[in-house]
């Protein structure tokens, strides 16, 4: 452990900062709670505003967990593990059941999240109607008066458009019926886990300065038209190749040698489990 | 029109001033209420005691110079600015017992979408240049309530069937279209929640003359067919001869004359309107 810094990096002054900003977000669930956000020695874009979190939140008996797009062991997954163990001492897992501090860039595990964790999501675009509305304090006025048209009319283009609502993430929710917000580019996939989520998701973006956040058993919709409604990907007759997972978030390879197309499970430490305890396919 | 009519919209009052005012322009009397700005605090005053009322079907024409305080006024009733004050009252909603300007934001975007329709005479400022022009009007039903792709295709491309933009083209965004179907589509937009009350803002302004033409025949077509209450700002005496059943002249922010356009036109009583009159070739 460095000794040089203080406990999670942060001084206490600033840990209480962006936790009574993280306090508001939870009270007001999907509300864009300004804070601010510091200067890490991780690049702005790389997670900065999640680490944020976690290292305000993580204390001596935390364990940690931290996902990179489903994986890992990712460079950017190890190089957060490795700042927050560094000035925290504190132990680091691969198996979501054990951690009870998960940071996850654009993922939400296929394990069930418990009330005993904490899911952070590393946010790079937290305004869901930024491309409908450039200006910030306009788009704080339609937020204030729950004028969400633009929210719909950015889905209805994607229709009018592709015939069919294209957002691959990202897909705008409304939270407890008052706040739309961007669930952070997870997949379509991945937004029926916030609906009524036994473990708190907060959600921080560190370059924009807004942390929010969905409370536990908070209910959470996809926004969708009645005769479009929101689907998730599916991935029908498909399983992983490795673990032989149905039901799961899977991803496409293809070999390029046989030019064939396989699927494989997206999140590495559900797959890795899987095999441990039921053994190759 | 008769005088037992009930007014769709009636106007009473507004002032709009720019700046905070003092003791000696306050004090009517004195001579700077000759010029719409005091000579002492240098504060506008943009709109000064304007009244007027606009029955069922009617087209009410408003003519004034440049800086006479027209677009000021249209701006103020599309609560695009704030009113320093006055009272705006529209049958059709809560009987015309409220002031629309003292209702809260959330009530004035309301009947923004459902009782008013406003044409820009700049089209940057009505349309959404980077969405397509059907979801440029699909953006008022959705903000009036509607969730239902199919059904708001149809009525898009009614309308705009209606301001005759081929069909082919209504996916397109306006800002490939040429400066009269730009406008066309505005025309559709403000039309799209069959609101009674249509603003219209110097709609032809800058349109050479054969589009002008057009666009005129449209809005005289429709006003027929849906007998909707226009209020419209020109400058061109044409355009008013053309559309206006009754009209206002403004000059330095005040009505200095009313009557039935005819009236005005064949015998201006005030000096600046027989001036306007004579400057028409």
């Amino acid at each position: 452990m460095n000794t040089a810094y203080n406990f999670a990096f942060f001084d206490e002054g600033s840990k209480r900062e962006i936790r009574r900003a993280t306090l508001k977000a939870i009270a007001i669930p999907g509300y864009q709670v300004p804070f601010a956000s510091r200067e890490m020695p991780i690049g702005r874009g790389w997670g900065t505003g999640g680490l944020q979190l976690t290292l305000s939140l993580i204390g001596k008996r935390d364990v940690l967990k931290v996902i990179d797009q489903g994986s890992d062991e990712s460079v950017n997954a190890v190089n957060i593990k490795k700042l927050v163990s560094d000035t925290t001492g504190i132990i680091t897992t691969d198996y979501t059941a054990e951690a009870t501090l998960i940071q996850s860039r654009h993922r939400i595990p296929e394990v069930p999240l418990t009330k005993d964790q904490i899911l952070v999501l590393q946010v790079p675009l937290p305004e869901p109607l930024r491309y409908y509305e450039p200006s910030e304090s306009e788009t704080k006025k339609l937020h204030a008066e729950k004028e969400y048209s633009g929210a719909w009319l950015m889905l209805f283009e994607q229709i009018m458009k592709y015939g069919s609502m294209t957002t691959g993430a990202d897909h705008p929710v409304l939270v407890h019926d008052r706040y739309v917000m961007a669930p952070s580019p997870i997949p379509r996939f991945d937004n029926s886990k916030m609906n009524a989520s036994e473990a708190l998701i907060l959600l921080g973006a560190g370059r924009e300065k807004k942390v929010y956040a969905v409370p536990p058993y908070t209910k959470v919709v996809s926004l969708d038209f009645e005769d479009f409604p929101f689907e998730p990907e599916t991935f029908e007759d498909k399983q992983c190749r490795l673990c032989g997972s149905t039901g799961v978030f899977l991803d496409e390879l293809v070999d390029e040698l046989t030019d064939e197309t396989v699927y494989q499970c997206n999140d590495t430490s559900y797959c890795l489990e899987k095999l441990n305890t039921v053994g190759v396919k | 029109m008769t005088g037992f009519e009930v007014p769709v919209l009636s106007v009473k009052n507004l002032n709009k001033q720019y700046g905070p005012g003092c003791l000696y322009c306050k004090d009517k009397s004195s001579d700077s209420l000759g010029k719409n700005y005091c000579q002492v605090c240098g504060t506008v005053y943009a709109c000064r005691d304007v009244s007027f009322e606009v029955f069922p079907g009617e087209v009410l024409g408003i003519v004034g110079e440049s800086g006479s305080g027209k677009s000021t006024l249209m701006q103020c009733l599309y609560f695009d600015q704030e009113v320093t004050a006055g009272g705006a009252f529209v049958s059709s909603y809560e009987n015309g017992e409220k002031n629309l300007f003292q209702e809260s934001s959330q009530q004035q975007r309301y009947i923004r979408n459902h009782i008013m329709g406003k044409v820009y005479q700049n089209p940057l400022l009505g349309l959404r240049m980077n969405f397509s022009s059907i979801g440029n009007i699909a953006e008022k039903l959705i903000a009036a309530g509607s969730n239902h792709v199919g059904v708001m295709e149809d009525r898009g491309t009614d309308l705009l069937n209606k301001v005759n933009i081929p069909v082919h083209r209504r996916k397109e965004a306006p800002k490939n279209f040429s400066g009269g179907m730009q406008q066309r589509v505005q025309i559709a937009k403000a039309l799209s929640n069959n609101p009674p009350i249509l603003l219209l803002d110097e709609v032809t302004t800058g349109l050479d003359l054969s589009v002008q033409a057009s666009v005129l025949d449209l809005i005289k077509g429709l006003q027929r067919e849906l007998s909707i209450s226009i209020v419209l700002v020109s400058h061109d005496l044409g355009v008013i001869r053309m559309l206006a059943d009754r009209t206002l002249v403004m000059l330095e922010g005040q009505v200095i004359e009313e009557g039935l356009t005819d009236q005005i036109l064949e015998d201006p009583q005030h000096p600046y309107t027989q001036q306007l009159v004579h400057s028409l070739l």
